[in-house]
């Protein structure tokens, strides 16, 4: 298939950038939308010109590495990352216009590549269990409902990839970090650590610049790995208890 | 913004309530209006609690506002370029006018208060110092009702977010099921009140409700 791509270039972070307009032929439909971007880049570097670059690494939709707006749509139009989403999808003679994810905490590095380091500072500010070296400990010795394993693993999927964040009108990563303060809070060894972690965590991601959540759900509709929206309840009451023991 | 939101819920519902006393005709609606003032005597004074009221309303008004904007400000500052193609998948329309919706119902708060309590503007002319027939006049103006309804569909459509948007903020939707009984009294709620104020202007127009 033959499709017209209207791709956002910027050569570096301190440059404006601007939408240009490729042709690209011989795509086929089991071509990931990476590969597709591959076969661009190819006829980009016969011509000596710049290739568009763009973030991968896994390409098997695990890794959260890869992500763009395609078409308005966080990923393009199935539920899942960037590398997942198959030409397929797409008509012959389509127009695709592929944007990075738009928030001011992802300054654009180069053309598609943004750079997604608050999240990795709101990860540091609490997401995580403090635990001591040396052996495992025994699996068995802190039991854990099913339900709340089943839970805090489905909150677990999230890969990070910034989805949410793109696809909000407000720019808020709530979403990303319930699904980390449902993860750890649903589990035993998660609870010593829950009233500081929602705190610096919130914190945190005020302080890179994210906007505020008022619950409209396009993070919801947008995420790869369908977090449900019930985790930024669960942030929000986290939150709430967190304050009236005294934070 | 949760909890002034619920403040003014209550308040809507029962000022919903009150309005249908209009049914009743002259004398049922303007005893109720009257009582309003002398409720709570002797201990309160004379529209003591009238008073209380508007105080704790002002209170909650600023708030929201307040957070309504802080929210308006660190959203436009989070996205300072914009999408080229940008498209909503899953947002009501509710979700996404919230804010010129509440600027729309803030105005027509406005406009309420000084048609009908501080100015008492009477548009046909007559007279405002009797309540029941102040409404009457107001609501057989074709315009004037067409204002009301239309700021009731404001209204339905901030209520059908707001409700669930505040349960999610105070953290009670925890599962699926918390969830869509949140949305579905989002639904209910805005239909109850902007359906049930919308009743006596539309009764008045009418010709049901008259002097």
């Amino acid at each position: 298939m033959k499709l017209t791509l209207k791709i956002w270039r910027q050569p570096d972070a301190a440059s404006k950038g601007a939408m240009h307009t490729y042709e690209v032929d011989e795509v086929t439909g089991d071509m990931s939308f990476l590969e597709m971007l591959d076969v661009l880049n190819e006829q980009l570097n016969v011509k000596g010109e710049d290739p568009v670059a763009f973030d991968s690494d896994c390409r098997e939709g695990i890794c959260g590495t890869c992500g763009l707006m395609i078409n308005g749509q966080a990923h393009g139009p199935e539920v899942t990352t960037t590398c997942q989403l198959h030409m397929r999808s797409f008509n012959d003679g389509d127009e695709i216009v592929i944007e990075p994810w738009r928030s001011d905490a992802f300054p654009v590095i180069k053309d598609l590549v943004v750079d997604r380091g608050a999240f990795d500072r709101i990860i540091q500010a609490g997401g995580f269990i403090s635990v001591n070296t040396g052996s495992a400990p025994e699996a068995h010795s802190v039991p854990v409902p099913r339900e709340d394993a089943t839970r805090a693993f489905d909150a677990a999927t999230c890969i990070g990839c910034g989805a949410c964040v793109a696809a909000c009108p407000n720019g808020s990563a709530v979403l990303f970090m319930g699904a980390k303060i449902t993860h750890l809070g649903e589990l035993p060894q998660g609870q010593p650590e829950r009233d500081d972690r929602v705190v610096s965590m919130v914190a945190q991601h005020d302080h890179e610049g994210f906007g505020g959540c008022t619950n409209i759900g396009e993070c919801v509709a947008a995420c790869p790995k369908e977090i449900p929206f019930d985790v930024i309840s669960r942030l929000n009451w986290d939150l709430h208890q967190a304050m009236r023991h005294g934070h | 913004m949760a909890a002034s939101g619920l403040l003014f819920i209550a308040f809507v519902l029962m000022h919903m309530y009150g309005n249908l006393k209009a049914f009743g005709g002259h004398d049922t609606y303007n005893a109720y209006a009257e009582h309003l003032r002398t409720f709570g005597e002797p201990i309160l004074p004379r529209e003591g609690l009238l008073w209380i009221l508007r105080v704790a309303l002002i209170a909650a008004l600023v708030l929201h506002v307040y957070s309504a904007f802080a929210l308006w400000h660190r959203s436009a500052k989070a996205r300072t370029t914009k999408y080229v193609m940008k498209k909503n998948l899953a947002s009501s329309l509710s979700s996404r006018t919230m804010r010129w919706g509440g600027v729309t119902i803030l105005l027509f708060v406005v406009w309420h208060l000084i048609n009908f309590t501080i100015g008492k503007v009477n548009v046909s002319g007559g007279s405002t110092n009797d309540p029941y027939n102040l409404l009457v006049d107001s609501f057989n103006s074709w315009w004037l009702t067409v204002i009301y309804l239309v700021a009731m569909l404001a209204l339905g459509m901030h209520l059908q977010h707001g409700v669930w948007s505040a349960a999610q903020t105070l953290g009670l939707t925890n599962n699926a099921r918390a969830r869509r009984n949140a949305k579905s009294l989002g639904w209910i709620l805005a239909v109850v009140i902007a359906g049930g104020f919308s009743l006596v202007p539309i009764f008045v127009l009418a010709g049901v409700i008259s002097k």
